[in-house]
């Protein structure tokens, strides 16, 4: 740690969000949302299309900067600062160290297309984070055989089917050591028979005790596998719990209702 | 057919052909430099910086380069005692430099606009990928971007590399004795335009084939994601781990 945190590593959450505010023009997208996810905590991040949860998880790492509000990672706040086209990031050395702890997985896997897999998954601990090369080579090649792609690491993406190359992906994201993966409809591009071999390889990260923010559709995920679900509507924290309470006893209508709606 | 007059003329034409590729490599080489330099310029977010860039597009590509060289050739020298202050006097008394100044600032306009395409069209999805891994800056355009742009570039830049050759030919205006000065000189001494044209043509076919062949291998040697993924053999030969 970097600053002396006045609270013990355990208690500090992995990502503190407070009165986070999104507006893309006059359209506010986030109305102020505060949470914390703690180590260890696997949230699901539910919500109707609109409801803000993919702008709230691309506020984490500053793809959107919020318009107002704070953004903690590991108890270090991203530093902004007003520029000519609006809020942006104070200092890019600092978030880009503070990006290597947070990795992002996307709903259209966003691999390098001119890279292999390999290649993909080796970038950012080579380049970002200047580790030696042999030793990320090492740890690239494990994480392939983890998901499961072992075979596939001299193929480009474009040679890949959608679910390998979003496992690819979460090995590229995996790569830095990031102390939270944030997923952003990890699912949702993928054709149904394919998305059973990524929830697998999230569900053996669960099982890994890593703190995962995961945007998703999934309610099987959100149920079975997280251990704490956000419910956003229109912009607000609407429900937000213990999935074996919330979807038992719901305690918002809008919350009851989507669930019957999405089985 | 007079075939030896051909031959005799080929030979004659093809002591030519270095001065020929010379000027069309090293004004593709500075004109490369200065569209990177233009593009960057184009897409700054500083406007003005902006507009002297489209500006100086806007002039370069809406006039003859015939046009351009004769104005720097002679128009330049007007400008005599101040090009000698400047101690650039050497350079511009050269129908050589001449040559190479305005086909490097010609093509430069032309190379900016396709360079700007190519990063254009960088897919905003990879950029995001690279961004949410902590690269910012130089590094992620020098990993990321730039190499993604180029690949995209590669096809339009290869026409422009091609039209660099055919335009040398223009430098035999300014006294240039490349394939075309050479061959306005034989036709002079001679009087058969058409046999020494079409041996001229030919020289031209010829350098460019091999020109298009070459840039064909670069695309290809830079694209293995766009072809066909490796065969099961070659891929399993590779895994080893």
């Amino acid at each position: 740690m970097l600053e002396p945190a006045p609270l013990t590593a355990a208690t500090t959450p992995a990502v503190s969000v407070r009165n986070l505010r999104k507006s893309f023009g006059a359209l506010e997208v986030l109305k102020g949302i505060s949470f914390d996810a703690r180590e260890g905590e696997v949230i699901s991040v539910l919500g109707s299309s609109g409801s803000g949860k993919s702008t709230m998880l691309r506020c984490i790492n500053m793809l959107e900067v919020p318009s107002e509000g704070e953004v903690r990672i590991a108890g270090e706040a991203i530093r902004l600062k007003d520029g000519r086209h609006g809020r942006q990031p104070a200092d890019n050395r600092q978030l880009s160290r503070l990006c290597t702890n947070v990795a992002m997985v996307f709903q259209s896997f966003n691999l390098w297309s001119h890279m292999t897999i390999l290649e993909n998954v080796m970038e950012a601990p080579v380049h970002v984070q200047k580790r030696p090369k042999a030793e990320c080579r090492e740890e690239a090649l494990d994480l392939l055989a983890k998901v499961g792609i072992a075979d596939k690491r001299d193929f480009y993406p474009s040679h890949l089917s959608g679910g390998q190359q979003q496992r690819a992906a979460i090995a590229r994201a995996l790569a830095m050591k990031p102390k939270v993966m944030l997923f952003d409809e990890p699912t949702s591009a993928l054709d149904p028979e394919l998305v059973g071999e990524v929830l697998r390889v999230m569900r053996a990260l669960a099982d890994e005790g890593r703190t995962m923010l995961v945007v998703t559709h999934e309610m099987a995920f959100a149920r079975d596998v997280s251990n704490r679900v956000i419910f956003l509507h229109q912009g607000l924290v609407e429900e937000d719990g213990d999935p074996a309470d919330v979807f038992t006893a719901p305690r918002s209508d809008r919350f009851r209702k989507f669930i019957s709606s999405h089985g | 057919m007079d075939f030896t007059f051909l031959w005799e003329t080929f030979l004659k034409l093809l002591s030519g052909v270095p001065l020929t590729l010379n000027l069309a490599l090293v004004s593709t080489a500075f004109g490369a430099l200065l569209a990177v330099l233009l593009t960057l310029m184009r897409l700054s977010s500083w406007r003005p910086v902006g507009w002297v860039a489209q500006f100086y597009v806007f002039v370069f590509r809406g006039t003859p380069l015939l046009v351009q060289m004769f104005v720097i050739y002679y128009g330049l020298g007007q400008f005599r005692p101040t090009l000698q202050a400047w101690g650039l006097w050497v350079f511009f008394r050269e129908p050589y430099w001449c040559a190479i100044f305005a086909l490097s600032l010609n093509t430069a306009a032309y190379g900016s606009e396709i360079l700007r395409g190519g990063l254009q069209a960088v897919p905003h999805r990879e950029v995001e990928a690279a961004r949410a891994s902590g690269m910012w800056g130089f590094l992620l355009y020098r990993r990321i971007v730039f190499p993604i742009a180029i690949r995209q570039a590669l096809p339009a830049y290869g026409s422009e590399i091609i039209l660099m050759v055919k335009a040398t030919s223009l430098a035999s205006v300014i006294t240039m004795l490349e394939v075309t000065g050479l061959a306005a000189k034989l036709i002079s001494q001679s009087y058969r335009a058409v046999e020494v044209f079409v041996v001229a043509g030919l020289i031209y076919l010829v350098l460019n084939f091999a020109i298009t062949r070459l840039i064909a291998l670069i695309e290809w040697w830079l694209s293995p994601h766009l072809r066909p993924a490796p065969t099961v053999s070659s891929g399993a030969a590779l895994h080893h781990a």
